[in-house]
């Protein structure tokens, strides 16, 4: 009877697919060579565009071909009327729907459809945004649908709030998604509170920038509303790590002003130091020294070669302009660029002087969450104390109330501080180390907060596990400092930004490393005990050291070597109490 | 009719085109068994099949008839058929599977072009189902006493105020009816003294007529049995493994609804909506999700329900740390359990509730658009391709035993062919009474309600839910509630389609009277118009209500069938929410038959199957052009036989990188793709 089935073999299936496949290869190459030779004698005709689509529907990545189709469209442009083109578009459009659809991901593809959207005469956005819509509900994270919904929306002037409640939606079927918080990120700051629907301008949109550097952009009531959607995301699955990314952008991160916090001059090498807010580049910045009204040619330089940008720089005056020492300087650097300056006076019989906002005044640490109302942040701190009861395991949850803890009261939650620290040490030990480095660097953060408040010159953290230095710079003034007993591997090169350090104790670690101890030029007495210090070429940096009088290596690998007394000493001359 | 050249060979007659029977037919067909599929109906699917609103009518007519005048079982010409050493064991022409049928229409009775002006009092009293069985080109059928609600004795559980008055009105609708032709005016006028004038004004556009409900009847497909896909759960798998899921398009249950209290919420149970959940506060949320994960691989820590392995699970719900919410969801609407299922158990649902989860969208389970009724149809259709010989409105009579082997040989058919067989398979409700060991049956509660709006309104008015409304009295079961929007191509836009399910403790009317006028408005004729604003209003309005109940057969075995030993019963639905245990029925009775063969295998794709013998295979096949017909209205397409004409399908090949991927838009549908893994 008929109907009886029978399946042909995977070796006849396989022939049949092998022949089909040469064949298009034939087809395509002998296309492929048709649009070169078209290319070459510079025939931009229709029969081109013809080709260029076959080979581009079936390899739609092929930039070459994209780029000579834009040339004939533009010909073509040239010598057709624009109704004829608004068709040419329209297609064009149609055609690269269809080379999404082979590959969504096509760089070649996407950039097109830009293009064509921006030459159509009387382009249909509408349609353009359905299809980012179509495109995101399969692949929510497609990064070029992104990119291109953004030029939509751009270009046809969406309202912010229409954009917002299309992240809503996302966020609503699947809240794992970076791409849609993001979105909202740049949003939110784009929404005028009061202005239920501000239909932007594209001129005035600048979606790419960075959320960060819009200083305290959300309105509060809004700003509410996205604790309550992102504590809804982080409650539901805690693991999840775009809510919290999101929301430590909403917690705030404020820049700093940009600002000369500190001007230091110092009559005995007449020398002046700047610090700023932020690593700059000096030279570049248009510095003015003014001194007693009269400006001066400086040179600039940095703390230490490695350096091109750093926060602090110093230059030397002329020589003999302050080294009288009893007459009053005063002293002005002048930020031109910022139009921004520090004054600094030297009075009689002082040695040296300086003029600075201290750490405490600038609420410097707490800036890594913003300087948010209190009461938000403390409500923020019980909702993260909350879900911790819940998940006493959660490392977003841990680290994000350690941050809340800084921004609130640093000193008063150290305590608790760093037994989260060692927690999360605990349940992330892949990270323990990136934990460490930042617990040092918010105990750095504390002790700078202390000797502020004590008022001294004397920076003191011993045997706290530190296994990182940093915030240097707002070291510049300490002559006294001890790190004995920490974890610290070197003395890094930022370390020469100590430029008052007279005694330095940092016995007990794992140094192996003194690029940082160079020019400092009150250096006088460095104790080393037990560290790693093998090889005398570590110590080189100490040369540079003019006022070193006493070395202390007891304990270091190097002590062994045999001879090293006398290579100390005529490496270092200036030493005369070197204990090994 | 073609089926009088029948061959009279086959390796396995099938009697009934069921889900079960239809799988096992495929599966035969598939690894090259002669396969004869037989169904005394004139449409496809037994009890498993979906009706237009029209032919649902008719089927109830037909129903009602056989009521009436109930045909006995008659011993026909089949004796010169039968040989020495033979015996016959004759098969049941009667399908006693439904009964306590009752169908109640409250949709106005206006022609359409009057409905604007209609005043929302004169729509709603209650008919008897004889009205509704007046087509517009129908005959008028005497009303039936005995099925009419009015003589019949109140259930206990029905809530005292709507005690009286519905049957007060169902009888002042027993007088004779007059003929059709004026049938609706003469019904205005008859129910103008006990209707108020219209008051209030009504939302004129919403109202929907039941003379809309037959011009726009072929819009329904509506299913005898509803039962959901569990998108992890066998048929999918099966849908999956044998490509028939080609031939099948799916649309996703977007919402898991619970009724608590007489209110309808929304149950989380995707990360999502437990995201979205604007009913759980944060810490109830991370409850949830927390205890969502623990049950997601619940054995790799016994240690959490170590003293709960002999207790209910509810108590171990209590147990956790869920508030009482909480525990409520968890316990009717995801692991949809009942009072006495025990922890693991509880568990291992919510497990499997949960690994559905995602694979097609938020919701675990998936519906068929047109209706359930399409899955068996879709398995026929395989079995055609491979060669399966389809007739429907033919049945058999007989069968043929031989006396010393104690087989069947063969069976004689209604047309009195004799056809041979080594394996006859038979739908339960063909078996006569002689031939059962156990003569008492389970039932299944079943309603269907024709309703103007959703149970909970949302943005979208195109959403399929599946509603659980929990036991009052601790020990009966939940009733199941599936509401279809028109998306799902089985209701006419405008409307919804609800399934009610339970297992029966007494008639469908008894068992879910009080949960459908829980769940809706339902009019009645004493006037009593609910107050505007008060909850009644806002309640979505029965227009159209059908109680039956269906046999549950699925406990039975072998063991409760006197039989030949090669002749199978295939036994009906289940009262379950999935279609798992009818498909595990047709793998293990294929195992029987055919011990040595694969179950379903992988079908070839179209292209690379090689037809020989007459011509190039049908394009635009038959079977398709059939299963259309069906679907508008099984009556008058006889086609019974649908000749082994292998099928070439149209729908894209298999390999075909539009698969729709997981988590996808759930306003689209679902093609079920065996590449999707």
């Amino acid at each position: 009877m008929h109907g009886r089935v029978k399946v042909k073999s995977t070796a006849q299936q396989e022939e049949e697919k092998r022949k089909e496949r040469e064949k298009k290869l034939k087809v395509y190459l002998s296309a492929r060579d048709a649009v070169f030779s078209k290319k070459s004698n510079g025939v931009l005709d229709e029969e081109a565009l013809q080709l260029t689509q076959q080979l581009l529907s079936s390899n739609p990545d092929f930039a070459t071909l994209w780029n000579f189709r834009r040339e004939i469209l533009l010909h073509l442009e040239t010598v057709k009327e624009e109704e004829e083109m608004q068709k040419l578009y329209e297609l064009e459009l149609l055609f690269t729907e269809s080379c999404l659809k082979v590959n969504p991901k096509s760089y070649g593809s996407w950039h097109h459809r830009g293009w064509v959207s921006s030459r159509l005469p009387r382009p249909d956005w509408p349609r353009e945004l359905s299809l980012c819509d179509r495109c995101l509900s399969v692949d929510e994270r497609n990064f070029h649908c992104w990119d291109y919904r953004r030029f939509v929306v751009k270009a046809s002037g969406v309202p912010v709030s229409q954009e917002l409640r299309f992240t809503d939606r996302l966020i609503g079927s699947n809240f794992s998604n970076y791409s849609s918080w993001h979105y909202r990120s740049t949003l939110l700051p784009l929404l005028q509170p009061g202005t239920p629907s501000p239909c932007r301008k594209p001129a005035h949109v600048s979606p790419t920038a960075s959320p960060q550097t819009h200083g305290h952009r959300v309105c509060e009531e809004q700003l509410l509303k996205e604790y309550e959607l992102v504590q809804n995301a982080f409650f539901t699955d805690p693991n999840d790590q775009s809510a919290w990314f999101y929301y430590r952008w909403l917690l705030g991160r404020a820049e700093r002003e940009e600002m000369i916090s500190c001007v230091y001059v110092s009559r005995e090498g007449e020398r002046v130091t700047v610090a700023f807010s932020k690593l700059v580049n000096a030279p570049a910045e248009g510095l003015v020294l003014v001194l007693d009204g009269q400006p001066q040619q400086v040179e600039w330089r940095s703390v230490h070669p490695l350096f091109r940008h750093s926060p602090v720089w110093l230059c030397e005056l002329p020589p003999g302009s302050i080294s009288d020492i009893n007459n009053e300087h005063n002293l002005t650097v002048h930020w031109t660029e910022k139009h921004t300056h520090r004054d600094c006076a030297l009075y009689t019989g002082r040695l040296e002087s300086w003029c600075r906002d201290s750490a405490t005044d600038q609420e410097l640490f707490r800036s890594e969450l913003s300087i948010e109302k209190t009461s938000v942040l403390q409500s923020e701190l019980q909702s993260c104390g909350q879900l911790l009861e819940l998940e006493p395991q959660n490392k977003w949850c841990l680290l994000t109330t350690i941050l809340l803890m800084r921004a609130l009261d640093p000193l008063g939650h150290e305590r608790e501080t760093l037994a989260h620290f060692q927690t999360l040490k605990e349940v992330d030990p892949m990270r323990s180390s990136y934990y460490s480095d930042l617990c040092s660097k918010f105990m750095i953060e504390n002790t700078i907060l202390k000797m502020e408040y004590a008022e001294v010159r004397v920076f003191s953290l011993s045997d706290k596990n530190l296994s990182t230095l940093c915030h240097l710079d707002q070291l510049l003034l300490v002559t006294h400092i001890n790190l004995s007993s920490n974890q610290l591997l070197k003395l890094p090169p930022q370390f020469a930004m100590l430029h008052c350090l007279k005694v330095l104790e940092a016995d007990n670690n794992a140094i192996e490393n003194l690029e940082g101890l160079y020019q400092l030029p009150k250096l006088e007495d460095v104790s080393l005990r037990n560290n790693h210090i093998s090889k005398l070429s570590t110590l080189e940096p100490l040369v540079s050291c003019p006022k070193l009088i006493r070395l202390d290596l007891r304990g270091n690998p190097i002590t062994k070597t045999a001879n090293i007394q006398a290579e100390l000493a005529q490496l270092l001359p200036s030493v005369t109490d070197l204990l090994i | 009719m073609a089926a009088d050249n029948l061959p009279s060979e086959f390796d396995v007659v099938i009697l009934g085109t069921g889900l079960t029977e239809s799988v096992l037919a495929a599966a035969c067909s598939r690894v090259g068994q002669k396969v004869l599929h037989l169904d005394r109906r004139n449409y496809y699917a037994g009890n498993w099949a979906s009706f237009t609103f029209n032919s649902l009518l008719s089927w109830i007519q037909e129903y009602k008839a056989q009521q009436e005048m109930p045909s006995t079982e008659s011993d026909q010409a089949w004796v010169g058929k039968i040989e020495e050493g033979e015996d016959m064991l004759p098969l049941s022409s009667v399908d006693s599977s439904i009964i306590n049928l009752e169908v109640f229409s409250y949709a106005s009775e206006e022609s359409e072009d009057e409905e604007v002006v209609t005043p929302s009092v004169a729509n709603s009293f209650p008919k008897d189902s004889e009205a509704a069985n007046e087509e517009p080109s129908g005959s008028s059928v005497e009303p039936q006493h005995s099925d009419s609600p009015g003589d019949r004795t109140q259930g206990a559980a029905e809530p005292p105020k709507q005690e009286t008055e519905p049957s007060e009105a169902c009888k002042n609708r027993q007088m004779p009816e007059t003929q059709q032709s004026n049938q609706s005016e003469e019904s205005d006028k008859q129910e103008q003294p006990i209707t108020r004038p219209a008051e209030a004004p009504i939302e004129l556009n919403k109202r929907i007529t039941y003379a809309k409900l037959l011009k726009e009847g072929r819009r329904f497909n509506i299913d005898l049995v509803s039962k959901l896909l569990y998108s992890r759960g066998s048929l999918v798998d099966l849908l999956i493994k044998s490509n028939v899921s080609r031939y099948a398009e799916f649309k996703n249950v977007n919402r898991i609804l619970i009724c608590r209290d007489g209110r309808v919420k929304q149950v989380p149970c995707s990360r999502a909506d437990v995201f979205g959940s604007k009913q759980l506060n944060v810490v109830e949320k991370r409850m949830l999700m927390k205890f969502l994960t623990f049950c997601l691989d619940f054995e790799q820590h016994p240690e959490e329900f170590q003293g709960f392995s002999e207790k209910p699970f509810w108590e171990f719900l209590k147990s956790q740390k869920l508030t009482e919410n909480l525990q409520h969801f968890v316990l009717h609407s995801i692991s949809m359990a009942d009072q006495e299922i025990l922890t693991e158990e509880g568990l291992k649902a919510t497990q499997h509730f949960l690994q559905c989860l995602g694979r097609y969208g938020n919701t675990p389970f998936l519906f068929p658009l047109y209706g359930l009724g399409e899955i068996p149809q879709c398995f026929c259709r395989m079995c055609a391709v491979f060669g399966g010989i389809y007739c429907l409105r033919h049945s058999v009579q007989c069968l043929v035993v031989d006396k010393e082997s104690g087989k069947c040989k063969a069976v004689i058919d209604t047309h009195g062919q004799r056809i041979s067989c080594n394996h006859f398979v038979v739908e339960d409700s063909y078996i006569r009474e002689e031939q059962r060991t156990k003569t008492s049956h389970r039932q299944i509660s079943r309603a269907v309600v024709i309703t103007d709006r959703s149970v909970l309104s949302y943005e979208s008015d195109q959403q399929i839910s599946l509603v659980t409304v929990p036991p009052l009295e601790f020990s009966s079961p939940a009733v199941r509630a599936v509401e279809l929007s028109s998306s799902s191509m089985t209701c006419m836009p405008g409307t919804y389609l609800v399934h009610l399910t339970c297992p029966a403790s007494g008639s469908a009317r008894e068992d879910l009277a009080p949960v459908i006028s829980n769940l809706f408005h339902v009019p009645n004729s004493s006037g009593e118009e609910p107050m505007q604003g008060s909850e009644e209003t806002e309640k979505p309005l029965a227009l159209w209500v059908m109680y039956f109940n269906m046999r549950d057969t699925s406990g039975l075995d072998s063991s409760c069938y006197s039989l030949p030993s090669n002749v199978h019963v295939c036994t009906g639905p289940d009262a379950s929410l999935g279609c798992d245990y009818s498909i595990k029925l047709a793998e293990s009775m294929f195992n029987q038959l055919l011990p040595d063969e694969e179950f379903c295998p992988p079908a070839p794709n179209p292209e690379d199957i090689i037809y020989d013998g007459d011509g190039a295979p049908g394009e635009g096949a038959s079977f398709e052009e059939t299963n259309h017909a069906e679907r508008s209205g099984p009556e008058g397409e006889g086609q019974p036989q649908e000749n082994g004409q292998p099928s070439s399908e149209s729908s894209e090949p298999a390999e075909s990188t539009d698969s729709v991927a997981p988590e996808t838009n759930t306003e689209s549908k679902v093609q079920i793709s065996p590449t999707e893994e």
